[in-house]
């Protein structure tokens, strides 16, 4: 390309990015007067005013006394720990059917990958608000709550588990019935487990087509080889096939836990007080839909980044551990 | 070919450990089986029939009822009632459109042509104009608004996603940084945020007397989202085309730009389908968000459509069963006709050298 082609070329670009900054300064131009005229203020500063609303459940301690910010900070305190949880479940059972799915026994594959093809094609919004169905309408009175001996209790207030006690720490407290609910140990309310359950059972089918993919990515001659120095179906999946397979694994993987990280925002629907729910009260009471849209999406594109991060830390690592 | 036995010994008795699996997940089959089918089909209730029949057998058997009752707010909302027949036939033209990948003659420009006119066909049906009596898009609702947001939704976000990907590997710097800023960012966050941006932050951003219909807040929102999603898939796929092919492309004459359209993006596409298939699948699925902002989509309806009434609350599993399987029944057929275009087209591909 000459100097006439470069000059063309930049001519071009320069009239492009005059038309997206002409664009952008009209969005911005109009903002403002709108803001002005509804009498808005812009800016972060309403953060620190006292959020007068109060949240089902918090991770941390909050009430409504607190800052905005610190709610902020309560709603992603429970999208984590939601996401975390969920991850958990999601990538065990999720490996398990993709294992089953390769399985040589007719019945057990096709059991799991009815169970994928079926959650695969249904909304999560649907699993949701059904789980969160199961979990108020359907599961018997307080009184009449499931047990495990007198460690769990599962009945429409929630799970309640024995958990560290607060005032003797070190020592486990184990919920107790008075009256009309449960006193001590630690409560995981119907919204939670409806989350934690619809979200984990829904990416554990995404997960298990991953692991299935990766399984199968392994080289057939990897498998002869294994067998021929004897090992067992079971030891050539546990130290041969699942190593390798995991290299094809971890980016798609990582992909999967982003997605259930973002399908978190559905708590919103099903009243969950996850960090969606928090800016959606926020933006309600204060009008500053800029800055809490811009948390909302800030927060989120730094979990994509971090994980994005982690994933290909991993991956340089395993190809400097490759052979070829 | 095997016989019965050699199979049954083969595939579900191998080993001992193999025997234990089968027999135990055949016992458990047998054992749930009898309960479901019970609930499912011998004790429900089916048919249009009061609620009271439902109260009867609630427990053990399934009120089918509440389907025949609310099917109509389910699959119109608040759609007007003399001209609910316009949105059916718009259901039944946008369910042609997802049909016509299915048959192998129409995938082509004709087919794409025939899509494109169908789709039309089923707005004018829902807005009116034309002869047809105007009904406003807050009154859309139902089955018709899902597949719409979805179809329309794809097809605008198709060009747009092709674009991006190309821009992404464009030579110009501040073309490719935008392109990957916009694609990072729109992929990294969840569609509810962008759902919310659209619906809110739209005010905000236009000169008052400007007003956009909630509706097509959220169509542009979800066209954005969507197109960073095909954005990545096109771009997967032209990272399969060899630079060879763009090399003999150039060595024929061809320009940057015809090399591109005739050469590397047919075969880009061709590479991308699996991914463009997931995401019309994903697509599907994720208009029921709209909820969110309070658009009738069919999720939503029939939500409200038991929420709302309190003799039927009580039967929201089998309404929400019901929707299920209609989102399954899309999501499954999209992703039959997927298989079925991939495998079209990699035999276009083994018939070359």
């Amino acid at each position: 390309m000459g100097v006439g082609g470069r000059l063309r070329t930049g001519v071009w670009q320069a009239a492009f990015f005059s038309l997206v900054a002409l664009v952008l300064t009209w969005l911005i131009g109009n903002a403002l007067h709108n803001l002005a005229a509804r009498g808005i203020q812009t800016g972060f500063g309403f953060l620190t005013r006292e959020a007068g609303f109060e949240l089902a459940e918090s991770l941390i301690d909050y009430t409504g006394g607190d800052s905005y910010a610190r709610a902020f900070v309560a709603g992603l305190a429970n999208t984590v720990a939601v996401s975390a949880v969920g991850i958990v479940l999601a990538t065990g059972l999720g490996t398990l059917l993709g294992v089953t799915r390769l399985s040589s026994n007719w019945l057990a594959s096709t059991l799991a990958g009815a169970y994928v093809e079926v959650m695969r094609n249904v909304p999560l919004l649907l699993q949701l608000l059904v789980w969160y169905g199961v979990f108020t309408e359907l599961l018997p009175p307080v009184q009449d709550a499931f047990a495990w001996g007198d460690w769990a209790f599962l009945s429409q207030r929630g799970l309640r588990l024995a958990w560290f006690s607060a005032q003797a720490p070190g020592m486990i407290e184990k919920p107790v019935l008075e009256g009309f609910d449960f006193l001590g140990g630690k409560l995981l309310s119907p919204e939670f487990l409806a989350l934690v359950v619809g979200l984990s059972t829904y990416t554990a089918a995404f997960v298990a087509e991953v692991v299935r993919g990766g399984l199968l990515s392994v080289r057939v001659s990897q498998l002869d080889a294994a067998r021929s120095l004897g090992l067992t179906p079971l030891q050539c999946l546990r130290h041969v096939r699942l190593p390798l397979a995991l290299r094809a694994i971890v980016a798609p993987l990582t992909s999967q836990f982003l997605n259930l990280t973002k399908n978190s925002s559905l708590a919103v629907a099903i009243g969950y007080p996850d960090l969606v729910s928090v800016a959606n009260t926020t933006m309600n009471q204060t009008g500053q839909a800029i800055e809490a849209v811009s948390i909302l999406m800030a927060v989120y594109l730094s979990i994509s980044l971090a994980l994005s991060l982690m994933m290909n830390l991993y991956e340089r690592r395993v190809r400097a551990m490759q052979a070829w | 070919m095997v016989s019965a036995a050699r199979w049954v010994r083969g595939r579900l008795f191998a080993t001992p450990l193999d025997s234990v699996i089968t027999i135990a997940l055949v016992s458990l089959v047998l054992w749930c089986t009898p309960a479901v089918l019970r609930w499912v089909a011998l004790n429900a209730v089916w048919g249009s029939q009061p609620a009271s029949a439902c109260d009867a057998v609630r427990g053990h058997g399934a009120c089918w009822a509440v389907v025949w009752a609310k099917l109509r707010f389910m699959v119109f909302a608040m759609y007007p009632v003399e001209e609910q027949w316009r949105a059916a036939l718009a259901i039944g033209l946008q369910s042609a459109v997802i049909a016509v990948a299915a048959w192998p003659r129409l995938r082509t420009g004709r087919g794409a042509l025939i899509a494109s006119g169908l789709t039309a066909a089923s707005v004018w049906l829902l807005a009116g104009g034309l002869g047809l009596s105007l009904v406003s898009s807050e009154q859309w609702g139902g089955l018709a608004v899902t597949l719409l947001l979805a179809i329309v939704g794809m097809a605008f976000a198709f060009p747009v996603g092709v674009a991006l990907a190309l821009a992404r590997r464009s030579a110009w710097p501040l073309l490719r940084a935008f392109a990957t800023v916009y694609i990072e960012t729109l992929r990294g966050v969840p569609l509810i945020t962008v759902l919310f941006t659209a619906s809110v932050l739209f005010a905000l951003f236009v000169p008052e007397d400007m007003r956009i219909s909630q509706l097509l807040r959220a169509q542009i929102a979800i066209v954005l989202f969507v197109a960073a999603y095909l954005a990545e898939a096109v771009r997967g796929g032209l990272q399969t085309v060899e630079r060879g092919q763009f090399l003999a492309a150039q060595a024929l004459g061809l320009s940057d730009a015809q090399a591109m359209r005739d050469v590397i993006l047919p075969q880009a596409l061709r590479h991308a389908v699996p991914a463009i298939v997931n995401s019309f699948i994903s697509l599907i699925k994720d208009t029921s968000l709209v909820v969110i902002i309070s658009i009738f989509d069919f999720a939503y309806a029939v939500k409200k459509a038991v929420e709302t009434d309190a003799q039927w609350k009580p039967y929201f599993v089998e309404a929400f069963l019901f929707s299920i399987a209609v989102y399954w029944v899309y999501c499954f057929a999209v992703s039959r006709i997927g298989l079925s275009v991939e495998r079209h087209l990699s035999r276009a591909d083994a018939s070359g050298p």
